[in-house]
This record gives C-alpha cells, sequence and structure tokens, in this order.
C-alpha cells in the first residue's frame, strides 16, 4: 500500500514541477546557472540510472548479461537506430546471453 | 488546436508532420515501460497511473528502475521527482513561447515533457509552435497510455522476465534517453563522473540513493562550471534534432 503512496506523491510533484513553470516569472530563465545545473542533473541521473540498472544488485556489483544489453545498446545508438530498436537490441542481447548460459 | 483559417493546411505544416511522427515513436515505447513496469513488480493500475497522471518517460523510468534495484519508495520517488525538474524549465519557456490563458495553462503543463518542448522549440512561426506543441503533447498522451496499457498486459503473461532479457531492455532505454544529450566534452565528462560515484557509492549506501549521490555530484559540478556556456548544456530543447531541423538557433 505503502507503494501506492510513493507513486502518487511522485504524480503530484510531477505536474506541480510542470506547472510552476508557467507561473515562474521569465527572468529566471535567463539565470545562465540555473539553466545550466538543470542540464548536468538531467545528464547525471540518466548516466547514473544506466550504470545502477547494469550492474548494481542490491548493494553489489554484479556482471551478469545485462553488461551485454549495454554494449548491445550502445551499438545501436552508434548506427543511430531508433528508441524502440535500441530497447530490442538490449533485450535480445540479454536473452540471448542467459540462453547460452551467461548471467 | 485553433479552427481559425491558417495559411497552412494542418497536413502541410512542419510542425504537424514532426509532432505526428515524433508521437508514434514515443508512443509506441510505451510497450517497454508497461512491460518493464510490471516485470519490477508494479501492478496494472500502478502502472497506468504512472503514465497517466506522472507521464514523464524519463521519471517513470526512474521510478520502477529504483524500485527494481530494491530500492524505497522513497527513493523512486525522489529520483523521480529529480528527474522531472527539467519539466520545469519547459514550462518556462511554453509559457514564454506560447502564452496559454486560463484552463489551458493547467491542461498544456501535463503535456509539457521532452517531445511536445523539442517540436515547440523546433519551429519559428509562433502558429507552428503551438500545433507542434499540442499535436506532439497529445498525441504522445494518448499512444504512450495505449501502448503502455498493451506492454503490461503482455507483460503479465511473459513469464520470467530475465528470460526475455527485460532487465536489458531497461539498461538500453536509460543508456537511449542519455545518448542524444552527450554532445560535446563536458557532457561526456559529467556522465562518466556520475557513472564512477554511481558505482563507488553502491555497497555503501542503500539501493536509490546512489542514483541521488550521482545527482548531487551533477549538480555541483554544474553550479561551478556554468562559465562554459556555449557547450550546450542547457536542459536539451531538441535531443531529437536529426530529425527536425528546421528553425534552429532562431527561437528560445
Amino acid at each position: 500500500m505503502s507503494l501506492w503512496l510513493w507513486i502518487l506523491i511522485a504524480c503530484v510533484l510531477a505536474y506541480l514541477t510542470k506547472l510552476v513553470g508557467y507561473f515562474v516569472p521569465a527572468k529566471l530563465l535567463e539565470s545562465p546557472r540555473i539553466m545550466h545545473v538543470a542540464g548536468t542533473m538531467t545528464i547525471g541521473l540518466l548516466a547514473s540510472l544506466t550504470v545502477v540498472n547494469a550492474v548494481a544488485s542490491g548493494q553489489g556489483i554484479v556482471l551478469d548479461a545485462r553488461i551485454g544489453a549495454l554494449a548491445a545498446a550502445a551499438v545501436a545508438l552508434w548506427l543511430r537506430a531508433p528508441f524502440l530498436v535500441v530497447v530490442i537490441s538490449g533485450a535480445a542481447a540479454a536473452a540471448l546471453l542467459r540462453l547460452l548460459g551467461w548471467g | 488546436m485553433s479552427n481559425r483559417a491558417t495559411p497552412v493546411r494542418l497536413r502541410e505544416s512542419p510542425a504537424f508532420k514532426v509532432a505526428v511522427s515524433l508521437s508514434i515513436a514515443t508512443g509506441l515505447y510505451g510497450v517497454s515501460f508497461g512491460a518493464l513496469s510490471v516485470a519490477s513488480g508494479f501492478d496494472f493500475w500502478q502502472t497506468m497511473v504512472l503514465s497517466l497522471l506522472l507521464f514523464s518517460g524519463g521519471s517513470q523510468f526512474a521510478f520502477i528502475g529504483v524500485v527494481a534495484g530494491g530500492g524505497s519508495g522513497v527513493a523512486a520517488m525522489t529520483a523521480s521527482a529529480l528527474l522531472g525538474l527539467r519539466n520545469g524549465i519547459y514550462g518556462m519557456q511554453i509559457n514564454a513561447m506560447l502564452r496559454p490563458g486560463g484552463w489551458k495553462r493547467y491542461v498544456s503543463a501535463h503535456v509539457t515533457i521532452d517531445e511536445s518542448t523539442a517540436t515547440a522549440s523546433g519551429q519559428s512561426d509562433p502558429d507552428e509552435q503551438r500545433r507542434g506543441f499540442w499535436t506532439a503533447g497529445i498525441g504522445i498522451f494518448i499512444l504512450w497510455n495505449i501502448f503502455t496499457a498493451i506492454g503490461a498486459l503482455a507483460g503479465d503473461a511473459m513469464g520470467d522476465p530475465k528470460q526475455w532479457g527485460l532487465d536489458g531492455a531497461a539498461v538500453a532505454a536509460f543508456l537511449a534517453l542519455l545518448w542524444p544529450r552527450l554532445k560535446g566534452r563536458e557532457p561526456w565528462a559529467i556522465a562518466a563522473a556520475c557513472a564512477l560515484a554511481t558505482i563507488l557509492a553502491v555497497p555503501f549506501v542503500p539501493s536509490g540513493v546512489p542514483i541521488l549521490v550521482a545527482a548531487v555530484v551533477a549538480g555541483v559540478i554544474g553550479w561551478f562550471s556554468h562559465a562554459r556556456l556555449d557547450e550546450g548544456l542547457e536542459p536539451d530543447l531538441d535531443p531529437y534534432a536529426e530529425k527536425h531541423r528546421h528553425g534552429q538557433g532562431e527561437s528560445k
């Protein structure tokens, strides 16, 4: 039940964040530092989420089939594949490696 | 969204075309969100509420990603909220661009996401900006939710998600969200520093917290490195630039 609570709080916060932008004086947009920090944080969070999902297992670091998924996705992105193809490549690589008995 | 006579017919509108293709592409990967969410232990309605009400792809993947890694609800909520901060910036930009009034402001806030903002800011004509924003916003909202439901239902019937490599799909999804933002040396350096901080933090703090450590690292780097603005580190308004280069550089 408490997971529901956090889901709903996350939803409210997501909407309020979007809405706040519509009521903030346009001047803040001119603050380069705020814009810059928002940009670096987005990059940092996405990089961290990628790594956590690739190698973290609880509080341990594990190298398993997910590393293959990471590599396959990187290759697909390098080849400018669309999002869905990248995601499918990741899944296929992990599934294939497990089928071959690794991870 | 407007019924008045316009110089360009809808089908010939460049913003409309971009918005429709982005809606289809983005909507389709709602399938992967739906399937991953169910695989991470969320039920059908929890998954749907995230797509209907939270409605911001990165934040939704973050929420289920933290829980899938064994993190707590608080950590999931925090990661999701932090990742959604950029939507506030987008809100300011759309507000400055379109000036929606009354109730429209509250609706447009909900569909203020990467893709709708990118479509609008890729156009220079105000009518085109408006069309692009609303077509992409509403189009993605509808398709994203339909495909989330399909993914959630299919995911339920699939059995062991690891056998299908769904955890690999999550890794790929996050990398794909990050990739378009890695333009130039500084974004790469920030991504590398945050990846390293994450790995170093994993053994010492509870699940989900390493992501917040990385957010702090990124924020501190951003706070002290903002001198070099020409490197495109502001929230990336147009991560899909190769799909629609029209009017770039003159908007904002």
